[in-house]
Order: C-alpha cells, then sequence, then structure tokens
C-alpha cells in the first residue's frame, strides 16, 4: 500500500451561490520517500488538493488515506493531531507568526506536546541549524529577509520530524537565486528520505521533482515521473 | 515552549492593544472596589461610632411635655420636672431574661442650675460607668474622680469661660472643674458633668434618675427584645433603642450601596464590553494566525485554551491594578465623606473578589471569541490576507 493515496476525490466550493468544483475526481497514490511536485495554471485546484491532504479541509467526496489513516474519518480534533505528528507544512506567505523569534516559531508545533522545554529547544536549534540559520534564532521574522524567513518556515515543518512535508508554492514570493537555494534545501532534505509534495506554478524548479502532477481543471492532466521524462527526452 | 509562552510572548510583544484591554477592565474593577470599599468604610464607621456610643437602649420617663433631646435623639417628651426615675428600680434591669447581654447600665440625673447669670443643665452620673462608657470623650485634663469635681461640656466651657482647674460654685458649693470636654458636637457640649449622688442632692432629686442609658455591647444583641424585657420590669417608663437613629443612617447607607451596585454594574458592563469587542478584533485580526496555529496541528481545544490564558492574564492583571486604583481613590474620596478620619480597610477578601471579578468578565467577555477563533476552518483562515 503506498504511503499517501487519493481516491476520487471532488471538491466543490459553493460561495455566493456559485458552485465551482475546485477538484472534479483525483485519485493517485504517493510512495514514501517521493518529492512530487504539483502544478498546473492558478485556479486549476493545486492548494485545494494539498489543503485536503494536509487534512485542512474536508472533501466534497473521496478520500485521503495516510500511512493507513483515513483522514476523513478522524474527527476535527484528532486530525489536528494527525497534522502534528504526520505533517510539516511550508506555505508561500511564510506564515510566520509576528510575535514569536525564529526559534519559538519553529518550536510552534511542539508547543502542545509533553516534551521538556530543553528538549525542545534542542530540537528547534537542530533544525534551525540545518536550514543554515542557528545563528538567526533570537530574531523576529521582520527581522529577517524572505529567503530567512521561508528557511524558518522549513525548520518549523521539520522540527516534529513528519513523515510528509507539504509545501505550498514555497518560492512564490523569493526572487530566483533564493529560490535555487530553497529548492536546494528541499532536494537535500527528500535525498536524505523525506517526502515532499510541493505546489508550484514555477516550471524553472520542476528538475528537482523526482514526479510532477499536472492538474487542469481540477484533474490531473499529466502523471510524469522524472525517469519516463529522461526516457522521452533519450526516445 | 509552551502555549503559556506563546500567550505570553503575544501580550508582551502587543503592548498597546494588551493596555487597552487592562485599561478597559481596570476601570470597571476600580469603580466597583471603590463604591465597595466606600461603602464598607462607612458601615465601619457607622459601626465604630454606634459602638463608642455604647449605649444602644435609652431609658427614660414617660412625660410629654417638654422635648428632649439627647445624643442627637429625640427622647420623645422628657422634661426636666417631670416624674423621675426610682434608682432602686433600676436593680430590676439586671433581671431580665437577656440580662448577659447588658454590658453596662449609666444611670443619670438632670437639672437645671444657676452659675452666676447663666442656666446651665447639670448632668450628674455614675462616674465609673459613664466615662467608661463615652469612649469617644475626649477630655482636656482628668475625668471627675470625686464629688467636688466637675468636668464641663465644650459650650458651657466656653459660655463660662471655664479651664481645666477653675474653682466654680453652684447653688453655693464650690466645685473644681477637673477637665473639659473636646467638642462633641452632641447634647454633651452643653453638659455640666458630675457625680451622681452630688448632683441627686443639689438638684434635691435624691434617689432618682433622669434617664438610663443601657448598653448591650455586642454585634449581634438581640436589642429589640431587651427593650421590651426592660419595659416589662420597669413599667410607667419610656425605653426605647437607640438603633432607630442607626437604622436611619444604615438606610442611607443601604440606598447608597444600592445606587453603587448599580453605577458599578453598568461600569463593569462597559468594561466587559470593551473586552468583548477587542477580543472579537483581536481575533479577526489573528484569523490567519489562528490557521497556522490549527495547520500546525493545534486542536480547538489549545486554541480556545491560548486564547482563554491570554484574557485571563490580562485579566488578572486588570484586577491587581483595577483594585489598586479602587483602593487608591476610595482613600482619596473618603475624606470627603466623614468629618472624622475613617480608615480606609485594605480588605484581602475585596482584593480576592476584585481579582476574581476580573477574571470572571475577562473570561466571559473573551469565551465567545475563542470559541469562534477555535471553529474558524484552517483553510479559510489561511486564505484571508
Ligand atoms: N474557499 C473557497 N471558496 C470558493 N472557491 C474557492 C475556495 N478556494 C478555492 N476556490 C476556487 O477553487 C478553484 C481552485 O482553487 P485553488 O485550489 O486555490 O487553485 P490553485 O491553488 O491551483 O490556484 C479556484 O477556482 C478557486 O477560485
Ligand atoms: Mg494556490
Amino acid at each position: 500500500m503506498s504511503f499517501v493515496q487519493f481516491s476520487n476525490l471532488h471538491k466543490v466550493y459553493n460561495s455566493d451561490a456559485v458552485e465551482v468544483k475546485a477538484l472534479d475526481g483525483i485519485s493517485v497514490e504517493i510512495e514514501e520517500g517521493a518529492f512530487v511536485g504539483v502544478m498546473g495554471p492558478s485556479g486549476s485546484g493545486k492548494s485545494t488538493m494539498l489543503s485536503i491532504l494536509g487534512g485542512l479541509c474536508h472533501p466534497t467526496e473521496g478520500a485521503v488515506v495516510v500511512d493507513g489513516i483515513d483522514l476523513y474519518q478522524l474527527n476535527s480534533e484528532k486530525r489536528a493531531d494527525f497534522r502534528r505528528e504526520y505533517l510539516g507544512f511550508v506555505f508561500q506567505a511564510f506564515n510566520l507568526i509576528p510575535y514569536l523569534t525564529a526559534e519559538e516559531n519553529v518550536m510552534l508545533p511542539l508547543a502542545v506536546k509533553k516534551i521538556h522545554s530543553r528538549q525542545k529547544k534542542e530540537m528547534a536549534h537542530s533544525v534551525l541549524q540545518r536550514v543554515g540559520l542557528g545563528h538567526r534564532a533570537g530574531h523576529l521574522p521582520n527581522q529577517l529577509s524572505g529567503g530567512e524567513q521561508e528557511r524558518v518556515a522549513i525548520a518549523r515543518a521539520l522540527v516534529n520530524e513528519p513523515p510528509l512535508i507539504l509545501a505550498d508554492e514555497p518560492t512564490g514570493s523569493l526572487d530566483t537565486g533564493t529560490s535555487r537555494e530553497i529548492m536546494q534545501l528541499l532536494s537535500v532534505l527528500n535525498k536524505e528520505g523525506q517526502t515532499i509534495v510541493m505546489v508550484t506554478h514555477n516550471d524553472e524548479v520542476r528538475s528537482y521533482f523526482d514526479r510532477t502532477l499536472l492538474l487542469r481543471d481540477g484533474l490531473i492532466a499529466k502523471d510524469v515521473c522524472k525517469r519516463e521524462e529522461l526516457y522521452a527526452r533519450v526516445g | 515552549m509552551k502555549l503559556e509562552s506563546i500567550a505570553f510572548n503575544n501580550l508582551r510583544r502587543r503592548k498597546s492593544r494588551m493596555a487597552f484591554l487592562v485599561l478597559g477592565l481596570m476601570i470597571g474593577v476600580a469603580t466597583v472596589v471603590t463604591l465597595v470599599s466606600l461603602s464598607s468604610a462607612l458601615t465601619a464607621d457607622i459601626q465604630h461610632k454606634m459602638e463608642n456610643y455604647g449605649a444602644n437602649i435609652l431609658i427614660t420617663p414617660r412625660s410629654d411635655n417638654l422635648s428632649l433631646s439627647y445624643g442627637g435623639i429625640t427622647l420623645g417628651g422628657v422634661s426636666v420636672d417631670s416624674t423621675e426615675i426610682q434608682q432602686v428600680d433600676l436593680e430590676k434591669i439586671m433581671m431580665i431574661p437577656n440580662n448577659r447581654n447588658i454590658a453596662a447600665v449609666a444611670p443619670k440625673v438632670l437639672g437645671a442650675v444657676e452659675i452666676g447669670q447663666e442656666r446651665v443643665m447639670l448632668m450628674g452620673v455614675d462616674i465609673d460607668k459613664e466615662f467608661h462608657l463615652k469612649r469617644w470623650w475626649s477630655i482636656d485634663g482628668l475625668a471627675v474622680t470625686n464629688d467636688r469635681q466637675l468636668v464641663a461640656g465644650y459650650a458651657v466651657a466656653q459660655k463660662l469661660g471655664l479651664q481645666v482647674g477653675n474653682k466654680i460654685t453652684v447653688a453655693g458649693e464650690e466645685f473644681q472643674i477637673s477637665g473639659v470636654l473636646a467638642k462633641t458636637g452632641s447634647q454633651d457640649d452643653q453638659l455640666l458633668i458630675g457625680s451622681l449622688p452630688m448632683a441627686q442632692q443639689l438638684l434635691n432629686k435624691n434617689g432618682t434618675v433622669s434617664l438610663v442609658e443601657v448598653a448591650a455591647l455586642c454585634s449581634e444583641c438581640p436589642v429589640t427584645d431587651m427593650v421590651k424585657q426592660i419595659g416589662s420590669v420597669l413599667p410607667g417608663v419610656e425605653v426605647s433603642a437607640i438603633q432607630q437613629v442607626v437604622k436611619t443612617r444604615m438606610h442611607s447607607l443601604e440606598q447608597f450601596r444600592t445606587f453603587s451596585l448599580v453605577i458599578a454594574g453598568v461600569v463593569l458592563l462597559i468594561g466587559a464590553l470593551v473586552v468583548f469587542v477587542t477580543m472579537m478584533g483581536a481575533v479577526n485580526e489573528r484569523t490567519r494566525e489562528i490557521g497556522i496555529f490549527r495547520a500546525l496541528g493545534f486542536r480547538r481545544s489549545h486554541v480556545m485554551r491560548l486564547i482563554l490564558m491570554e484574557s485571563s492574564a490580562v485579566s488578572l492583571l486588570a484586577g491587581l491594578l483595577g483594585f489598586l486604583t479602587g483602593m487608591g481613590a476610595t482613600e482619596a474620596i473618603l475624606p470627603f465623606m466623614t468629618e472624622q478620619e475613617v480608615k480606609t480597610l485594605w480588605d484581602p477578601a475585596l482584593g480576592a473578589g476584585a481579582i476574581l471579578l476580573a477574571l470572571v468578565v475577562g473570561c466571559i467577555a473573551s469565551f465567545y471569541p475563542a470559541l469562534q477563533a477555535s471553529r474558524l476552518d484552517p483553510t479559510e483562515a489561511l486564505r484571508s490576507l
């Protein structure tokens, strides 16, 4: 059984009496250790798919099973527990808490866990080191550059050592150089065995993925593995 | 890093909002504290005066010739020349069922005497009991210790130009002024006070008294019962409870208290509304933040706890500051409300009550916003930018 299974996902938004079909029947499986890119034009349903995978948003139809756990059979509190134990989120807008320092932001997912606070500090320190920000631990988000903030966000996603990292356009608001650094960082993590699902509409970063899902109008238009891509090029 | 540290950092690094919340609640609490402590200080003041007054039952002859007021209390009709109470009857007072509640029986004889050109009221008292009972009497000089001494009331001393140590002649007999009473603002200012036997002899009222004060020095004395009991052992006299006077004063104090409770309630309600609106605003402002918390795996209950933790901290501080401010205000206002110096009571129970009140109001006012916050759909929250 694959690590992540989507089966026949549908999502319909009803806003202002207008029905929007964001997802229109998505079935896909993701293996452990994969680095999956979800691409497609704006409005194609990428974020919706990621939110549903993240247990943040109820699908209208269909199921998501992660590591054998059927997410939407859980109640909302249990799903919060699931997110805490299984997922690390990285958002486009960084979504750091402005009144907490880098270190405190990183420790957020640990805040409701019963671990000794010294150990929490050590964990935070070690991930900050890993993203190259060990020296910025005490800074507030507004004292950090965009790239640094994104690293803090990645460190926060990693601190809990979650099996799955979900990133929604993590490079969306970064310049090309910084984007590349972030992609390299994610790539290194993936090489170390981290499963990552990342949404992007930036074609430049495609080469980092070992699998790309192309969405269009709420459907998977293409599902390309890197190997196939290479074969395709050679052939 | 715990929920507490998130709350703490939020409050610490967003000082102006926190200050606003604290202020809103603090004003409410301070008002309540001020009004409560004012009324309890005033009540204590009255009780204190009452205790000083000593007597709470007055026995006077039944008569309706002249209206005599003593100690600010109109005693109905008492004529100086009316029938007097027989001194021997007073022993009967000690035989009433509630006799153990009687602290002192202080008889006095009253009558007018001529001193030079002036007519002055002479009061003969049981010197031991009277000077003990009237603890608020402040005497310049000494109390009366024998039959040849007199203490002059403030007004009498003024009128006759008496000073401590002076000798005066009353009805042909010479007395020494052993002391002069400081102004009491009561009937006592108009009196010359001497021993009972001396006055009885001088006034030609041997064996009779004009007035008896009975002190029942206990907080919960059944004064009304005692009045009845004394009335039944001493027929033909008027027995009245001074309590009536206190009652009217207590009544106006009660009105003040009701009034202050209403005011305090209104102010507190406004404080609660301020907290509610500010918290509501804060939660809306923090929609995104709460979405992040939820995405990171905070349960709804964690979000609730976080917000309630913050509002408890704010309320606690507001309660403490409100208490201190209220007590400060009481200290400032109290001198204008009583003529004598009345001590503000620093009641720890009031402090605890103030803090509890702030906590309850603060938490109730922020419960709904917290609930709203915890119910937010995390995706919606994250979307709102
Ligand atoms: N909360 C929502 N309410 C209504 N419509 C929504 C909501 N979220 C997304 N949509 C709509 O669903 C479609 C897919 O959105 P989204 O998943 O954000 O696409 P993408 O991330 O690929 O740009 C869009 O048409 C969007 O307008
Ligand atoms: Mg999107």
